[in-house]
């Protein structure tokens, strides 16, 4: 088991023919995910090293059965994408593509409220299950399958601490890069929701970092409904604060939303939270070792 | 992107919202004639992407054209609250009867717009939001929907029963304005209504979402008029993610996570970081020179600390990139570089075999940053 993605995934990669498409498209076939098909506008009939191309996600939904997708496409199509892929029935929507204007999200935000289709992202790196499907450009390599699941705002620091849990033998049941911009799909709530079900799930990570409330929600909801233990990373103690105008921001998050803020929630609720990256691996492995 | 008040007003006009008469001032006798055209009695109000100018002194009531070129003439020479001051804006003065407060924003833990409105404005909202939370009206508006009636009486419901079909207006374009204009801050404070009933924005914050700027590219021509740091704006041009920081550690990283946690991280060994760099991924060579050359120009750096966690990055690449970035820039300070990640070993061979002077190469991140900091203190 894992969550997500895993054995069922049936990829569908939306902007296959560009340059970044292509090349992780094929790093996830490497992996050993079934990737069945691409969708690129107008290239229709052609074939990506044997990935038939269709000209929308609904005809490649019909001739591949298709479940799952990941966006490649650029800022200004890319909330487009989210929406064709939504009515395509896809189930998990993985959009990697980073600058996406806000109020495009906030529009797609609204309208997958009524839709089953799960987002993760924007602006994010995707989903791996290790050893089974990596849906986006989580370097593979780095990732063993293992009982540790894993949710983070940042990309990069996923990878290392990943490693570094690799390098102590701990493997990891699915790593979720929810992204980093102010309107996303899945967050830290609805992630280790997913963990807390999932029966090859025993711990659970998440990093965050410094900027709106996210943490502190997910605190709140640890506190009161996640038994398995949970280990935190917080980013963003040393960085300077924002140029922020207007009031309003902290007027409704009621937080400030610094790292130290965040930090004290999350303890509050029995979280462990490491104080460097390195120490994420070192606190699983003593929670898991005793 | 935070705009000045003006240009607010000038968004505020085009959407049709009521403004006061007033004209931008960058010296002293551009104010002078402003205060005369609005009849001697002026408010000078000093332009930055800051808040709480009302408080710092930089809002100021002038009786006469001499006193409004007085205090442009004083506001132009303060550095206010860390933003350098270039221009003024003076405005008529208006028969003020009340004053409200009125503001919608995208919210970022519901993905919908906010809209607040409260009777009691031209005070510091913050405070009012903590004591008496009940006194500011909330509406949360579905962006596919947009404000619907009931929003808008809800909204209005604590305002004087004469000024409210002029703020439910107001409130109306000023969604329309988040909307086409792509904001995500509009702030109104105060809002106010005048003795003849009118609704008129005494003040306007406005942000733009950095990301819809290329399908704005009027407001984005506008970032040419805020000031910047020449090192910003030389790492801006080579699209590089910096931020000045004061302290003597220069940081370069890959990605805006593992840069922030750097600075932690160097901050715990205790020294503190120069900067934010995020070279994003894939360094190129010609990335990491024009990386090195930013930093580097900082005179309050004493040691670079590089730290690479290679993903889809080869760290291998990585090390042929500095080394390659070395023989085009002249390194002044020692260089601590971690590689770790993919290729890292190979990575780490090459740089043991270049054997540059001035690199001292760190397996891990905290042993690194200790490095660094060592260094730093070392050369202070």
């Amino acid at each position: 088991m894992s969550v997500l993605v895993g054995p069922q995934t049936k990829l569908l990669v939306q902007g296959i023919t560009g340059k970044e498409g292509t090349f992780h498209t094929l790093r996830n076939r490497a992996y050993g995910t079934n990737v069945v098909a691409g969708v690129t506008p107008r290239k229709g009939g052609q074939d990506v090293e044997g990935i038939p191309v269709f000209d929308t996600v609904a005809e490649a939904v019909s001739a591949t059965g298709a479940n799952t997708s990941a966006i490649f496409v650029g800022p200004r199509f890319a909330g487009d994408a989210i929406l064709e892929a939504a009515d395509g029935g896809i189930d998990v929507v993985a959009c990697i593509t980073e600058g996406i204007p806000t109020r495009d999200m906030a529009e797609v935000h609204s309208y997958l409220r009524g839709t089953a289709t799960t987002l993760v992202g924007p602006n994010c790196p995707g989903v791996i299950t290790p050893g089974v499907a990596n849906v986006g450009i989580i370097p593979g390599e780095v990732c063993t399958p293992g009982r540790v699941g894993f949710v983070s705002r940042s990309g990069t620091l996923v990878y290392q601490i990943v490693y570094e849990l690799t390098s102590k033998g701990i493997g990891q049941s699915t790593c979720i890069g929810m992204g980093g911009d102010p309107v996303h799909g899945i967050g830290f709530i609805e992630s280790l929701a997913l963990f807390e079900s999932d029966p090859d799930t025993d711990l659970m990570i998440m990093t965050g970092e410094i900027g709106g409330d996210d943490e502190e929600r997910a605190a709140a909801y640890i506190a009161e409904r996640v038994s398995k233990p949970v280990v935190a990373y917080i980013a963003g103690f040393e960085a300077p604060p924002g140029k922020r105008m207007g009031h309003a921001g902290a007027i409704v998050t009621g937080s400030s939303g610094t790292a130290t803020a965040k930090t004290e929630a999350l303890e509050a609720a029995g979280v462990q939270v490491a104080r460097t990256p390195s120490q994420v691996a070192e606190l699983v492995a003593d929670r898991l070792g005793g | 992107m935070d705009l000045y008040e003006h240009m607010g007003k000038d968004l505020f006009r085009a959407q049709g919202i009521a403004t006061p008469r007033g004209t931008v001032c960058r010296t002293p006798e551009e104010a002078a004639d402003a205060a005369t055209s609005f009849g001697g009695r002026a408010v000078v109000k000093v332009q930055v992407q800051v808040g709480g100018r009302g408080k710092g002194g930089g809002v100021v009531l002038v009786e006469s054209p001499e006193r409004a070129a007085d205090e442009t003439d004083r506001l132009l020479r303060e550095v206010f609250a860390g933003h350098v001051v270039d221009r003024v804006l003076v405005e008529e003065l208006l028969p003020i009867a009340a004053e409200f407060y009125t503001s919608i924003l995208l919210d970022r833990s519901t993905g919908s717009y906010l809209a607040m409105m409260t009777a009691e404005g031209g005070v510091d909202i913050e405070t009012l939001a903590r004591e008496r939370p009940e006194a500011i009206r909330r509406a949360s508006i579905d962006p596919l929907l947009g404000p619907r009636p009931y929003h808008v009486r809800e909204l209005v419901g604590t305002l004087p029963a004469s000024a409210r079909e002029g703020a439910a207006d107001v409130l109306g374009k000023v969604f329309d304005l988040l909307t086409d204009r792509d904001a995500t801050l509009v702030e109104v404070n105060p809002l106010v209504q005048l003795e003849d009933d009118r609704v008129v924005a005494l003040d306007a914050k406005v942000t733009i979402d950095d990301n819809a700027l290329v399908r704005q590219p009027d407001l984005a021509a506008l970032a040419q008029e805020f000031p910047i740091d020449p090192v910003e704006k030389r790492a801006k041009e080579a699209g590089l993610q910096y931020v000045k920081l004061d302290g003597d550690v220069g940081i370069i990283g890959n990605g805006a996570g593992l840069v922030m946690s750097t600075l932690d991280v160097v901050a715990r060994a205790g020294a503190k970081a120069a900067n934010f760099l995020d070279i994003g991924g894939g360094a190129s060579a010609d990335t990491m020179a024009t990386s090195l050359e930013v930093i580097l120009s900082d005179p309050a750096v004493r040691c670079v600390f590089v730290n690479i966690f290679g993903g889809i990055t080869r760290c291998d690449v990585v090390a042929n990139g500095v080394l390659e970035a070395l023989g085009r820039v002249d390194a002044t300070v020692p260089i601590v570089l971690r590689l770790d990640g993919t290729n890292a070993e190979e990575g780490r061979r090459i740089i043991a075999e270049a054997q540059h002077p001035k690199i001292v190469s760190v397996p891990t991140m905290d042993g690194a940053a200790a490095e660094a900091a060592r260094l730093a203190e070392a050369a202070a």
